[in-house]
């Protein structure tokens, strides 16, 4: 009986604690903040969709918020059958993939011998990576460099330089080290080299690692935009970002005249400018859910062992 | 030694390739600094292009751009601090009280995406959302009866415009390393806490925050650190002409009289400056992180 009793008492006490009023009240308001938190992320996407399906004249009026009036794909058909924008598309895709494959094998090459903490000279290679973090030669020394090496207007000047990020070869090695040393010791009992060892057991227990860079490479490169306005000029060669940037470019500008002439200028259509927008945006969105569960790990790696 | 090499050549042969790499690309361009001291042209190349000592510097330090690039990229990444810090703080203490592990993990997604945006983008959708005639809140704002608002073209809302972007961007994915530090707190203590009957407004004060204490300073001294270091593409993509008192920075500055006007040996002594200066404000930082927390930084 006084067991029971004991039994009702405890669970009252717990029921109390997770659904107390200012509990609820808390949770409430907490869920609504973070909700509207979320919407404002997404609004500006969803606005564009909206803008990319519709008609010219309610989005000059105005009309347009966050559902497409007077639905029309003709934004994104013309987007589709604008060549030089395909024709960038394909670059900036291959130059992605290309940048993204070298710099991990760049990445992954000075990560595993640096990983070794009896490796001599390791110490002074160290040193010489980690300055390159705080200090560096500034745009002009590096767009001297690149024209010296007549690497400008090619697909090189946007890959070279950048093949190696100090901070992510940091993160590579900080997960090297987690991995424990005894597979690797049996590997070398065995009579693996380290190139076999390399190869066949550290790099597929570096899956996660591997996966959280190639997105970060990947993403810096897709997104990448000052190197491009610095080093490419001819239009073949022009990246997604680039030629975006020439239309918004073309925006602010007639933003600029609006005020005193009004419409005289011949402008883009909003919504091919917003088509073009989503064009450039939905392949990160595509790849990005799959890495997700990746890159959050991979962050706080690094956070870690900064 | 010899059985050392033969043991160990594999790893040094790995390291060709990227010690290469830093060199040419990293410490090149090093090399190339000495361009701030030389009346630099092309024909002649780094070595043969003249000394010409701290000329380039006087020039430099009696442009008055230069103070007004120097004095908005203080003041910008002042402002952005004051904002964009306590942001992702207060958004991680959010989720950290969300239950619902379904709506946690969906609106993470969700806050993570503008971080993987690229500036040239969010120049795109800032235009389209705060435009002065066709923008989605001017839209919305008129249709209240409101004059609109010329959040591109007008200094100060310019100002309002430049940050609320970066907030933006940058507060969800800011949230991944709190929410790293907050994994670590003990749950008994939250437990204890309700024993003794403290809301939940009443745990976060005293028990998520002090949890936190060692990340908000660490990170907040890195971001004292990198106050004269700004990133070019957010200012240049969202600044426009009407706003370049306002926009134009040290990054935008070296970009325009280096590479538009070819004045390369004056960029190069903006950009050193900003080197020298940018080290001395993260060797500062760490050096303070050090005394305060007991871990530095580098």
């Amino acid at each position: 009986m006084e067991k029971i009793a004991d039994i009702s008492k405890t669970t009252a006490v717990k029921a109390k604690t997770t659904t107390s009023k200012g509990d609820r009240i808390f949770d409430i308001v907490n869920i609504t903040l973070l909700s509207i938190v979320v919407l404002v992320c997404l609004i500006p996407f969803i606005h564009i969709l909206a803008i990319s399906l519709s008609s010219a004249r309610p989005i000059m009026s105005g009309e347009v918020s966050l559902f497409p009036v007077e639905w029309t794909t003709e934004a994104y058909v013309k987007v589709f059958s604008d060549m030089s924008m395909i024709r960038s598309l394909g670059f900036t895709v291959m130059l992605t993939v290309i940048f993204t494959i070298l710099c991990m094998a760049m990445t992954i090459a000075a990560g595993y011998p640096l990983s070794k903490s009896n490796l001599k000279g390791r110490g002074f290679f160290m040193v010489l990576i980690i300055i390159t973090m705080f200090f560096s030669g500034g745009i002009i020394p590096e767009y001297i460099l690149v024209r010296n090496l007549h690497l400008l207007d090619t697909m090189w000047a946007l890959i070279l330089p950048g093949l190696i990020s100090p901070f992510y070869l940091i993160i590579m090695i900080s997960f090297f080290r987690n991995i424990p040393e005894s597979l690797e010791e049996a590997a070398e009992m065995d009579g693996s080299s380290h190139f076999y060892t390399l190869w066949r057991i550290i790099l597929p227990l570096s899956l996660p690692v591997i996966a959280t860079l190639s997105l970060f490479y990947a993403v810096g490169r897709w997104n990448g935009f000052m190197d491009t306005l610095m080093y490419i000029n001819s239009p073949d060669l022009y990246p997604l970002q680039l030629k975006l940037y020439q239309l918004i470019q073309n925006n602010m500008a007639s933003e600029l005249m609006r005020n005193e002439v009004v419409g005289s200028a011949q402008m883009m259509p909003e919504s091919l400018k917003a088509a073009s927008v989503i064009f450039a945006t939905i392949p990160i969105l595509i790849v990005y859910p799959w890495l997700q569960r990746y890159f959050v790990s991979g962050v706080m790696l690094g956070a870690v062992k900064g | 030694m010899s059985t050392y090499l033969r043991r160990y050549w594999q790893l040094y042969f790995l390291l060709i390739l990227p010690i290469a790499y830093f060199l040419t690309f990293k410490y090149g361009p090093m090399y190339g600094i000495q361009i701030a001291f030389k009346d630099f042209n092309f024909f002649q190349g780094i070595n043969d292009s003249e000394w010409i000592g701290w000329d380039a510097f006087r020039e430099v330090f009696q442009n008055q751009d230069f103070y007004k690039t120097l004095r908005n990229t203080l003041m910008l990444n002042f402002l952005d601090l004051l904002v964009s810090f306590p942001a992702p703080l207060l958004l991680a203490i959010m989720l950290y009280e969300v239950k619902a592990v379904w709506f946690k993990k969906l609106s993470q997604t969700i806050l993570y995406i503008p971080h993987f945006i690229s500036w040239v983008i969010i120049g795109g959708i800032v235009y389209q959302v705060f435009g002065t005639q066709s923008g989605f809140v001017n839209n919305m704002w008129m249709a209240l009866g409101f004059q609109p608002i010329p959040f591109l073209t007008d200094p100060n809302y310019w100002l309002v415009t430049y940050l609320l972007t970066g907030v933006w961007q940058s507060a969800g994915w800011g949230t991944i390393l709190y929410l790293a530090a907050l994994t670590g707190i003990n749950k008994e203590l939250y437990e204890a806490a309700d024993m003794d009957g403290a809301g939940r407004l009443k745990r976060i004060w005293h028990i998520t925050l002090p949890g936190l204490k060692t990340t908000i300073i660490t990170l907040l001294i890195i971001n004292l650190g990198n106050m004269v270091t700004i990133g070019f593409e957010r200012p240049f993509v969202i600044g426009n002409v009407a706003v370049q008192d306002y926009s134009d920075v040290l990054s935008t500055f070296v970009y325009r009289i280096g590479l538009e006007s070819g004045q390369y040996t004056l960029a190069t002594v903006v950009g050193l400056f900003q080197a020298v200066v940018g080290l001395i404000f993260v060797l500062g930082a760490n050096y303070a992180s050090k005394k305060s927390t007991g871990e530095g930084i580098l």
